[in-house]
């Protein structure tokens, strides 16, 4: 089972596309499991044959845990279990190991009263999570941080009452967001851009198509990110382990809202390369996929910058909260007319207002502005788009 | 195509889009964006589909005049005439 998210725990196997015997190649939607985010499409990540299901449609199985066993060409299967030769166990278990309770039962003590320390307990409130149901890993059985981030939010529910999909989906924006507030010092940049020319180009260039072919604003905007992000590589990539990777292709994530609440940040693969067009059409897919949940794993864990664009109608500016492991975020607010100045003339214009969130752990601001001005030049320029 | 086919495309379409849609709940002077919520990349594949099963080419500058189910029966039997 992949991360399909910073704090994904498990996943539900929805469907297996293969059975025992099909050849894979690196890349094949092989299964569906669904997550906090809706259902993912999982990708397989090597070339083989399917000699195993491991893992039964409906089961929930934890991140890291083998769904699916693949022999590369030429691979002998694996041995068979050691309940199945048992005369000559692989490896000797513990002869009473207990089987781990789904959830942590209630430690043993005074009602009310949770030997924690005090960071624990205060992330344990931040996050919701109830300190009676964690055992603890510290010194005397003490609550410490490490137990309560590995915890499950809000942990005072009970298994039996399920969750609604856009309660799980809130639940999964809280925790990486709370996540990304706490640990990400966020800096914030804003200009307000001119995007007449590129509001003209556009009626211009869709006056004479049809609907099929013509391209939002939108477009531009992810154009104008991906070129400036290929160029200023500072925004465009993780920070893993305390150290900044480059990313060395632009894989956007497109903030998606979903109808009845929630959203999701798919990534545009290799955005730099494409044109408008393609551009466009890779977006009107994308959002589709969101819509009706068919996104790819690789699209959920695999963006390097995200975009929230307000659309055309809402507030004028946003600043967003970055998508851990990456580094920005560039919120743009819905078009505005405003008086401007153009060669000393006071006239009406459509403006947006871009603020780029970033990490000061990776940028600071004299490389963030390089961006926005990079942006800025892009966008004045639609026909280079 | 009489106005109650084109009623019934326009909702059909409507609700592929947006699937909570039930069209029978959909007031004939519901805005699709105010009211239906509605945002540019839908309002574009909603145009896109009425083009497909109406034939009408409907310009950037006439999107106003099927923001409703009203507005856009009308809009669409006088263009396809």
């Amino acid at each position: 089972m992949p991360s399909l998210g910073a704090d994904m725990e498990a996943g539900t196997l929805v469907e297996w596309l293969v059975k025992p015997g099909d050849t894979v190649t690196r890349g094949d939607v092989i299964a569906v499991v669904e997550t906090q985010k809706g259902a993912i499409e999982i990708e397989v990540f090597e070339d083989g044959t399917v000699h195993e299901l491991t893992a039964v449609p409906g089961a929930s199985v934890p991140v890291g845990m083998p769904l699916a066993v693949i022999l590369a060409e030429g691979e002998k299967p694996p041995a068979p279990t050691p309940a199945a030769v048992a005369a000559q166990p692989v490896e000797t278990a513990p002869p009473e190991r207990k089987a781990v309770p789904a959830l942590p039962v209630a430690p043993a003590g005074p009602a009310g009263h949770h030997r924690a320390s005090p960071a624990a307990r205060v992330r344990a409130q931040e996050l919701g999570v109830d300190l009676a149901v964690l055992q603890g890993s510290g010194p005397g059985g003490v609550i410490i941080l490490a137990d309560v981030d590995g915890a499950p939010i809000g942990g005072e529910r009970q298994p039996s009452e399920p969750r609604s999909p856009i309660e799980e989906m809130r639940r999964a924006i809280a925790a990486t967001m709370t996540r990304a507030k706490q640990t990400i010092p966020h800096f914030y940049l804003s200009q307000t851009i001119d995007v007449q020319p590129a509001i003209d180009f556009l009626a211009r260039r869709n006056a004479d198509r049809p609907p099929g072919e013509r391209v939002l604003l939108g477009a531009l905007f992810v154009r104008a990110v991906s070129l400036a992000a290929s160029k200023i590589k500072i925004v465009n990539g993780h920070f893993v382990e305390g150290v900044f990777k480059p990313a060395n292709v632009v894989n956007p994530g497109v903030a998606v809202a979903l109808r009845g609440g929630g959203l999701v940040a798919p990534a545009l693969m290799d955005a730099a390369a494409m044109d408008l067009d393609q551009t466009m059409a890779a977006m009107r897919d994308l959002v589709s996929r969101a819509r009706t949940g068919r996104l790819k794993g690789s699209e959920m864990t695999e963006g390097t910058i995200t975009i929230t664009s307000l659309g055309e109608t809402g507030a004028e500016a946003m600043a967003g909260i970055i998508f851990p492991p990456q580094v920005a975020i560039v919120g743009i607010g819905a078009p505005q007319t405003r008086p401007w100045v153009i060669e000393g003339q006071v006239v009406p214009r459509s403006v947006v207002t871009l603020t780029l969130s970033a990490d000061h752990r990776v940028s600071d601001g004299r490389q963030a502005t390089r961006f926005v001005s990079e942006f800025e030049t892009l966008i004045q320029e639609p026909e280079s788009l | 195509m009489n106005k109650a086919e084109i009623r019934a495309i326009y909702l059909q379409e409507l609700s592929r889009i947006a699937p909570d849609i039930e069209p029978e709940t959909v007031g004939d002077n519901d805005h699709i964006q105010e009211d239906l919520e509605l945002d540019s990349m839908d309002v574009l594949n909603l145009v896109t589909a009425l083009h497909e099963r109406t034939g009408v080419d409907i310009p950037e500058t006439d999107y106003p005049r099927i923001a409703t189910v009203a507005l856009a029966v009308e809009y669409l039997k006088g263009a396809m005439q």
